[in-house]
């Protein structure tokens, strides 16, 4: 193995003490629950109910329409009620809503699952066909992630425990709290992908998560896992970060994990997986943090899929102070909320309200002082001074060269950026015109091509028109006394 | 129940609290140590040479966004201007005629920094500009510096720097130059303590991660490795790397001047070249050329060649193979 690599990135303030001061606290299920057709991965499932059909808990709702998108389980028993539009983290978006009738009736499929006596594939059907999406906040299928790994015959599962980003540490509780249902997981896992050996990966800065974990493990006495602390610098949780962080290794820019040989899951997700097997619940309920100056009482709440934010807070005691700003996710990537309707998703790990002391305003826009803090702070070796500037003058080919698809908007140049410079804000726009021209690219092809082929249709007619009149002259002239 | 409405701010919702004032700022409180070792050694000349140059490069700056249409109460506050006119002040002899002084701030910033686009925009070190265009219209006002005190009296006298130079071409060998008045412990007299203090500064800058270290240890690098070899070489016609070092402008040319971000390479293998590059470039000039001190062309200098250097040193992107 080659010398693993100082971690790059910053070191904010981890705001996680006040949430950890409870023990997690599961909520009742809601009266209504909110189910979002797309969990957060960027595709929407496909409705299998319809309004007025009963379910039960753990009934199929939704499935999935593509590969990153996942199967959805109603969380409560009762009738669905609507499928329509409802405003969601990321925008509007189609939701199916149930009402709940307070008897958390089990569907049928809900019941324990013997992965034991299953074959790989057949477990990772299974565990597909149950919901379970990486609760890091990706909510990509966690069966189809692992069903890659199994074909590219990956080594090593590397359980995602950093948690890496201020005010987030439901991973943390969940540690704390249920580490023996994260060494399940992670056997569980193992199996499905094929993968010999685990490491479960914690930010040093959570010794108690440490501790629960390396007691797990032990009691669990299985060799093929171990556990690593690393530094906490943000964003050692994202995936390529963390990857090289632990094996030394970079996943090349164009590919995927399992094409070193690894395969990345988080270990909410890894508890998901052990509830599933232990009871058959499907991906019904995740551990939210809710926290933040703008709540009263700050913790760890474990919600069913399709409870509101404004349910959220207010089991946390409501809002306090004047919170300012509602955020999805934490300090540095998360989605500022216009409204606290939208409902949880697999992807949501955090919320926040946040009051004017915890954001920290970005001073007054200056012009860029070339002084270089960005890219000593960026993890992905960029010079997001020099993207900003090709981004400014939209150069496409300088953008390209520099990086922009590298770029993980992890936010950390705009953390230290001393002229105030919205840079992943521009970065991210960047990004959208690259598409867009893409996109107009790839359409001018097609047109270009069907202009073409109707050219040659148009040619062909009037070549055939051409020998159909010569043929027929030919024919016409024997008869012809000339 | 009605959802509550909230704000909404693109990501982060946090940032580090750094901004140009506090860099600005701290560079000059870092630049106090340089100021009272040149009052230690030259007298009390420089205060107003600072007065001068401060008064001139605000009223300029102010001047400049007034003409460019621009709201002068940001730029006006943020510092950068005071470094330009500090450094400049620190550079010049404490006797220069005052409006000398202005004229090398005006020249600074106005046509180096404000000509081309303000902060941020300008390929070469203001400062530098401005005493370069002193140095080259009124050489012998330029290099009249007094005689290092204290006590401190009228006479100008020869620097090290001029010193070694005349000395060497008049075939004196370094045993009989090192004896001279303008020659201290180690490099230039009195020079060598306002070396130290800018060293000090230096020290307290980068502790402060205001500056990084690639600029100023590459300079080092770049000057005491070519004189300690040509020392070695011939020890009688080359002064070593340790006069160097204490000698001249040369710890204020690594810490304060050529780490001036704007006009230096950006990523941390460019700044390691152009450090590199002013340290040999200085050390070129100081024996060969034709003016004492070479820090502020081999910065200049430096400067036009940043837009290659950044072109040819873009680092190595992350899952990306080296190329």
């Amino acid at each position: 193995m080659s010398a693993l690599p100082r971690p790059v990135g910053v070191r904010p303030d981890a705001r996680k003490s006040a949430a950890l001061a409870r023990p997690i606290a599961v909520l009742a299920a809601p009266e209504f629950a909110v189910l979002a057709l797309d969990q957060g991965s960027g595709t929407a499932s496909v409705p299998v109910v319809a309004v007025g059909d009963p379910v039960r808990l753990g009934t199929l709702v939704a499935r999935p329409a593509a590969p990153d998108s996942v199967s959805l389980h109603a969380p409560v028993s009762g009738r669905v009620r609507a499928i329509e539009q409802r405003p969601l983290v990321h925008g509007d978006g189609l939701c199916v809503v149930i009402e709940n009738d307070g008897a958390e009736r089990l569907d049928t499929a809900v019941r324990p699952v013997g992965w034991n006596g299953l074959a790989g594939p057949e477990l990772l059907e299974r565990l597909h066909e149950a919901g379970i999406a990486g609760l890091g906040g990706a909510a990509f299928p966690a069966g189809v992630k692992l069903a890659a790994a199994r074909t590219a015959d990956v080594s090593m599962l590397l359980l995602n425990g950093a948690e890496c980003e201020p005010w987030i540490c439901c991973d943390d509780a969940l540690m704390r709290e249920r580490a023996a249902d994260v060494v399940l997981g992670a056997q569980v896992m193992l199996a499905a992908s094929g993968a010999d050996s685990c490491v479960v990966a914690i930010e040093d800065d959570k010794p108690e998560a440490v501790a629960a974990m390396t007691t797990a493990i032990d009691a669990a006495g299985d060799a093929r896992i171990t556990l690593r602390a690393l530094p906490a610098v943000y964003p050692l949780g994202a995936e390529r970060q963390l990857i090289d962080a632990v094996t030394g290794r970079e996943v090349p820019h164009d590919r995927l994990p399992p094409a070193i040989g690894v395969v990345c899951q988080n270990v909410g997700t890894a508890a998901a997986v052990a509830r599933w097997v232990r009871t058959g619940w499907p991906a019904i309920a995740r551990i939210v943090t809710v926290t933040g100056s703008g709540v009263a009482e700050p913790a760890n709440v474990e919600a069913r899929i399709g409870t509101t934010v404004a349910q959220l807070v207010a089991a946390c005691g409501g809002y306090c102070g004047e919170p300012l700003s509602l955020i999805a996710g934490g300090a540095m990537t998360g989605r500022a909320l216009g409204t606290d309707a939208a409902p949880v998703t697999k992807g949501l790990a955090c919320v926040v309200a946040a009051t004017a002391s915890d954001l920290s305003p970005r001073g007054p826009e200056r012009p860029c002082i070339r002084c270089g803090d960005c890219s000593a702070a960026c993890p992905a070796y960029l010079l997001p001074q020099q993207l900003h500037r090709a981004a400014l003058v939209d150069d496409e080919a300088g953008l390209a060269r520099l990086g922009l698809a590298d770029c993980i908007e992890c936010g950390c140049c705009d953390y230290v950026c001393p002229s105030g410079i919205p840079l992943v804000e521009r970065f991210r726009a960047a990004k959208a015109r690259k598409l867009e021209r893409d996109i107009d690219r790839l359409r001018a092809e097609e047109a270009r091509g069907r202009h073409e082929r109707h050219l040659r249709r148009l040619a062909a007619e009037a070549e055939a028109e051409r020998r159909a009149f010569d043929e027929a002259r030919r024919r016409a002239r024997p008869a012809d006394p000339g | 129940m009605t959802p509550v409405e909230f704000r909404t701010f693109p990501a982060p919702h946090v940032v580090g609290g750094y901004t140009v004032p506090r860099v600005m700022y701290q560079v000059l409180v870092a630049l106090l140590p340089v100021a009272m070792a040149h009052v230690y050694v030259y007298g009390p000349g420089l205060v107003l040479q600072l007065a001068v140059a401060a008064a001139t490069a605000l009223l300029c700056e102010a001047a400049a966004l007034r003409l460019r249409h621009w709201d002068a109460s940001l730029p006006l506050r943020d510092g950068s201007v005071l470094v330009t006119a500090a450094l400049l002040a620190l550079c010049v002899p404490p006797g220069l005629p005052l409006w000398l002084t202005a004229l090398g701030v005006a020249f600074a910033v106005l046509l180096a920094k404000h000509a081309y686009g303000g902060l941020g925009q300008n390929p070469f070190n203001p400062a530098m500009v401005g005493y370069v265009v002193l140095l080259v219209s009124f050489p012998a006002a330029m290099t009249s510096w007094p005689e290092p005190g204290p006590p401190w009296d009228a006479i100008t006298g020869a620097t090290a720097l001029d010193a070694l130079r005349t000395g060497l071409r008049q075939s004196y060998t370094m045993e009989e130059l090192r004896a001279g008045p303008a020659f201290g412990t180690i490099g230039g007299a009195g020079a060598e303590w306002i070396n130290v203090a800018a060293l000090a500064g230096g020290a307290w800058l980068l502790a402060r991660r205001v500056i990084r270290w690639h600029i100023p240890a590459a300079m080092l690098a770049g000057l005491a490795a070519p004189a300690a070899l040509a020392h070695a070489l011939d020890p009688g016609a080359h002064a070593g790397a340790a006069f160097h070092l204490a000698t001249g402008a040369t710890m204020l040319g690594a810490f304060f001047i050529a780490t001036d971000p704007v006009s230096a390479a950006t990523s941390d293998r460019g700044r390691l070249v152009y450090g590199a590059a002013i340290g040999l470039l200085t050390w070129i000039i100081r024996t060969w050329g034709s003016y004492p001190d070479g820090v502020a062309f081999a910065v200049l200098i430096a400067n036009a060649f940043v837009p290659l250097i950044d072109r040819y040193t873009v680092p190595r992107i992350h899952g990306h193979a080296r190329e």
